[in-house]
């Protein structure tokens, strides 16, 4: 069984300060969907709001349509999967996995009984009567999962729990969770600052800064067409070169930078004079000349091979170097360092958005 | 009456005591926040309470200010109680100053208070000067095997109570005890030290009473310091008493502070090294307030007398941590 | 490197005088135990004997005492350890500048005066209990004596239970709460097995506090006796080799338990490093396929 979850207008305040402003989004049932964005932003909070543990300053929170204000994190149909897993190091794997159960007054029996399909589930069959101190992270992992479904939730909601984890693993796990997700059906809500992760196992990704919900979509859209400068920044590479709008029509718009008129689209409708930023992704760049207004000049800086792709780094504005990918099988001559290049790109993959705060370095 | 009026003054404490909570939980309102009985439960919470209330009021509180109450009364008979010879009076605190049998200044009990602070502020420094070389070893040079055996080495001693570890420095100071036999087998005196009669089996026995309670401060503090500071205080030059002066002792100073007054307060209300180890013509304070007790029972001069002790220890306390600019607050943590 | 070597001497010099110290007086007292003198001496010994603990074992008083000290001790246990653990569950949620006035009324009884605790303990309950017509109740000398030292002990208790609650993870709290549990559910499930060592530490630091208190105890047992108001009573009238012989007993007692715990806590220590031994290995057959791959339910 699964819910669908709804966030409205929900404000949630700490003495004076504010972690999230006037959060609207609804999530389906049986979705998985990321909240996106740096460290305090207000994600975990949002995560803290639906799963009970604070109450919104204003604002509600919806569960199956249900309002949850004044509902306790016990008797929510949620299960939180914690940054640390916060499982129990005093039980053995199987009293991790059925405390769930056990508070549901389940008798012991039975809860031996799920517990080694549970087990059989996250690949630990025979394990139970382990110490939680003798499992490996991923391990451990698994079993903070099986503790969070034994409780049949009909949310799942899982905070940065990969974030502990080496990267082969991480990558592993991924693959994990989202069969899981797809397995068992319900919605899962899944918070990180890793970009890779949310894109890879989302259906849809809300990208947060300071509070604020910048933009909902899937991660097409978050990568190709994100709606403010700190979305287009923080999701993915991009090169900002940042200016007056010169010229703008419906279709387009001309941005004067430091390296001259250059074009884009204007999906935001800005308009003649606004202070905009132009962005361009790294793979949209190719070396070489193309129309004027869409060519940059500068001095190469560096160039870093790395392997399947060669990375080249011009002299930008406001010293944030400006980057170019080059796939390994394009076969374009590569400039060699100190020398002055041209860059091009089709004015179709620019993107000009209004000014705003860029997502840090 | 005035016994009743004892009982507003913890109802007072805690109704400032919530006012500020309130006040506080209004100013920095934090959603994560749960009411106290939300979070534990009614059974609990209640539990929780009246545990603690029990405690600070029934056997804290309550018993303090009993005392001080007490001290205020004439001594009385029971049936006399609160019949109309149960006034307040200032009589037992003038007593200490003045003797009420002869009016004459009473230089035998000022002269005691006098005497036990001094003495206590004597062995607490004692104490430092020889704990303190220790700590510093274990704490900056020792391996944790090598700390754990030294830490249960000197905790083992400990159990053995306060009476018994005066009775075995009795033994060794008493005049035909171990250390006289020696002196005078050895041929450096002829008639055995009179080493009880002169104090020095008190200030000993105090000292060896609460070398512990002096050990774990200064240990605790001295450990956590970065054995780097150290290092680099050596490698500018600095001589070694320029490191502790400099380095160490800034640093441990909670430590040296929580140290020095737990051994003072306990040397000063210590009771079983005067009474065993003290010459017959030493009078430590709390044998005076023991003897209103149990000789006189004169319970309302005792109370006084032990309020004023209480008073002394804490105003002298409070003294050395102002000069030594230390804030009670890191002392007790 | 000379000057190193003399300072090593020095300290080692230094580490022996203390313990020398420290040691010197027990060893001399047990000595005394055995020898046959009616004068606790330790020099000359003039023969061997076991009699002082013949005598020890027959003093009447003094079992008496002990029996008394021991229902103390297990009362002040039964007061205390919960209080201690009230007090610092309390501490944990009260807010901040609350929390100082709260931390200053729970710590004093530390820093009093053991005489003073015991004074105003007996004065309080005199008068309580008259005022309640509880008597016969509470003005009894072991009731006041749990009461007086419970006073100081559950702060004792209040700071050991306190040092480990500090390092409890409010997302274990949050983890059984998300998963269903009542409040009181995390506190037995949780909370109470999390704090289980210090619990049982402060039991026994509250039993040795109790049977060894002198100060406060001298006042509150009023008309009876415990083993340490026998002792000083005995100490005072003179000495005989029994003390020592009781000496000894509680000095073997003492390095039993000192061992008993050393041994336990390097067990312990090994054990856990069979548990990390364990987790490594799990953690290099981690990526093994045979391993990794979830098999559908």
């Amino acid at each position: 069984m699964s819910a669908d979850v709804e966030l409205d207008r929900v404000t949630v305040r700490f003495g004076q300060f504010t972690a999230v402003k006037e959060a609207s989004l609804k999530i389906a049932g049986g979705e998985f969907f990321s909240f996106l964005g740096p460290s305090g932003c207000g994600k975990t909070t949002i995560l803290r709001t639906v799963s009970g543990f604070l109450d919104p300053s204003e604002g509600a929170v919806r569960i199956a349509g249900k309002d949850m204000i004044g509902i306790g994190a016990n008797k929510r149909p949620t299960a939180l999967i914690f940054q640390n897993l916060a499982l129990f190091p005093l039980m053995t794997v199987a009293e991790n996995i059925t405390y769930g159960l056990r508070v549901r007054g389940m008798s012991k029996a039975d809860r031996r009984k799920r517990a080694d399909e549970l087990l059989h589930l996250i690949a630990l069959p025979g394990q139970g009567d382990k110490l939680v101190s003798e499992l490996s992270g991923g391990q451990k992992q698994r079993v903070a999962i099986a503790r969070a479904l034994a409780v049949e939730p009909q949310v799942l909601l899982l905070d940065e729990p990969l974030s502990a984890l080496d990267l082969k693993l991480r990558q592993h796990m991924r693959n994990e969770l989202r069969a899981i997700q797809q397995r068992v059906g319900i919605t899962f809500i899944y918070i990180t600052h890793d970009q890779g992760e949310a894109l890879t196992m989302s259906d849809r990704i809300a990208v947060m800064n300071n509070g604020v919900i910048e933009q909902v979509g899937d991660g097409k859209a978050v990568y190709d067409e994100p709606r403010t400068s700190f979305v287009a920044s923080f999701v993915g590479e991009n090169n900002p070169f940042a200016g007056r709008v010169a010229k703008a029509d419906g279709t387009g718009a001309v941005v004067e930078t430091p390296f001259g008129l250059l074009r884009g689209r204007n999906p935001n409708g800005v308009k003649e004079g606004d202070k905009a930023i132009l962005f361009v992704r790294p793979e949209a760049l190719r070396v070489g000349e193309g129309s004027k207004d869409a060519t940059v000049t500068s001095t190469v800086l560096n160039v870093a091979f790395e392997g399947n792709a060669s990375h080249i780094f011009l002299k930008g504005a406001d010293k944030k170097d400006i980057t170019l990918t080059v796939g390994r099988l394009e076969r374009v001559e590569i400039p060699e360092q100190g020398s002055t290049a041209s860059v091009t790109y089709n004015p179709d993959l620019g993107l000009v958005l209004p000014e705003g705060k860029l997502a840090r370095e | 009456m005035s016994r009743l009026f004892v009982y507003l003054i913890p109802v007072f404490v805690i109704a400032v005591f919530m006012v500020m909570a309130h006040y506080e939980k209004r100013l920095a309102h934090d959603p994560t926040h749960r009411g106290f009985f939300d979070r534990n439960g009614t059974v609990l919470g209640v539990t929780f309470i009246a545990l603690v209330a029990f405690w600070t009021l029934f056997l804290v509180v309550l018993p303090y200010l009993y005392m001080v109450q007490e001290s205020f009364h004439p001594k009385l008979v029971a049936a006399e109680r609160g019949g109309p010879k149960d006034i307040l009076t200032l009589e037992q605190y003038r007593s200490f100053f003045i003797q009420p049998t002869d009016g004459e200044v009473n230089t035998t009990h000022l002269w005691a208070f006098f005497f036990s602070l001094a003495a206590s502020a004597a062995v607490t420094v004692l104490n430092f000067a020889i704990c303190y070389p220790l700590a510093y070893y274990m704490a900056q040079a020792g391996s944790v095997q090598k700390v754990r055996l030294l830490m249960l080495a000197l905790i083992v001693p400990y159990w053995v109570n306060e009476i018994l570890r005066a009775f075995s420095l009795r033994l060794l100071l008493a005049s035909k005890g171990l250390i006289n036999q020696v002196l005078m087998g050895v041929g450096l005196t002829d008639a055995p030290v009179d080493f009880l009669g002169n104090n020095v089996g008190l200030y000993v026995g105090l000292s060896y009473a609460y070398l512990l309670v002096m050990m774990f401060p200064l240990y605790n503090a001295v450990e956590s310091l970065d054995k780097n500071q150290i290092e680099a205080a050596r490698d500018l030059g600095a001589p070694w008493w320029r490191i502790h002066k400099d380095v160490v002792v800034p640093y441990a100073k909670p430590g040296i502070a929580s140290g020095c007054t737990m051994v003072f307060m306990l040397s000063a209300g210590s009771l079983a090294a005067p009474q065993f180890l003290g010459g017959p013509q030493t009078l430590w304070f709390t044998s005076i307030v023991y003897d209103f007790f149990f000789q006189a029972f004169n319970w309302p001069r005792g109370a006084a007398y032990a309020f004023l002790l209480l008073a002394g220890c804490i105003a002298l306390v409070m003294l050395m941590l102002r000069v030594f600019k230390v804030s009670l607050g890191e002392t007790i943590k | 490197m000379s000057s190193q070597s003399i300072i090593k001497v020095m300290i080692g010099f230094y580490v022996v005088l203390f313990f020398a110290y420290l040691f010197g007086p027990l060893m001399v007292m047990s000595i005394t135990a055995f020898n046959t003198p009616s004068y606790p001496s330790a020099y000359p010994f003039e023969g061997f004997t076991l009699n002082w603990f013949v005598k020890l074992w027959n003093h009447r008083a003094m079992m008496d005492g002990l029996v008394n000290s021991i229902i103390i001790g297990i009362g002040v246990i039964c007061v205390s350890v919960p209080v201690g653990l009230a007090a610092a569950i309390v501490m944990n949620q009260i807010y901040h500048r609350a929390r100082s006035l709260y931390y200053l009324v729970t710590v004093s009884p530390v820093l009093t005066p053991g005489v003073i605790i015991g004074i105003s303990t007996v004065i309080f309950w005199r008068d309580f209990s008259e005022m309640t017509g509880t008597r016969g109740l509470f003005y009894k000398g072991i009731m006041l004596s749990i009461f007086g030292q419970a006073s100081f002990i559950s702060a004792y208790c209040l700071l050991i239970i306190m040092a480990r609650l500090q390092r409890f993870d409010r997302a274990q709290e949050e983890a059984a709460l998300d998963l269903g549990a009542s409040y009181p559910q995390v506190f037995w499930h949780i909370l109470l097995p999390f704090l289980r060592p210090a619990l049982v530490s402060a039991a026994v630091i509250a039993f040795l506090s109790s049977f060894e208190n002198y100060n406060t105890t001298t006042f509150a047992i009023l008309a009876d006796k415990t083993l340490v108001t026998v002792l000083a009573g005995e100490v005072r009238q003179g000495t005989t080799p029994a003390l020592s012989a009781l000496a000894v007993i509680i000095i073997g007692l003492s390095l039993f338990g000192a061992i008993a715990y050393e041994v336990a806590k390097r067990r312990e220590e090994r054990r856990s490093a069979r548990i990390a031994e364990r987790a490594k290995l799990a953690e290099r057959g981690e990526l093994a396929p045979a391993d990794a791959t979830p098999q559908p339910a």
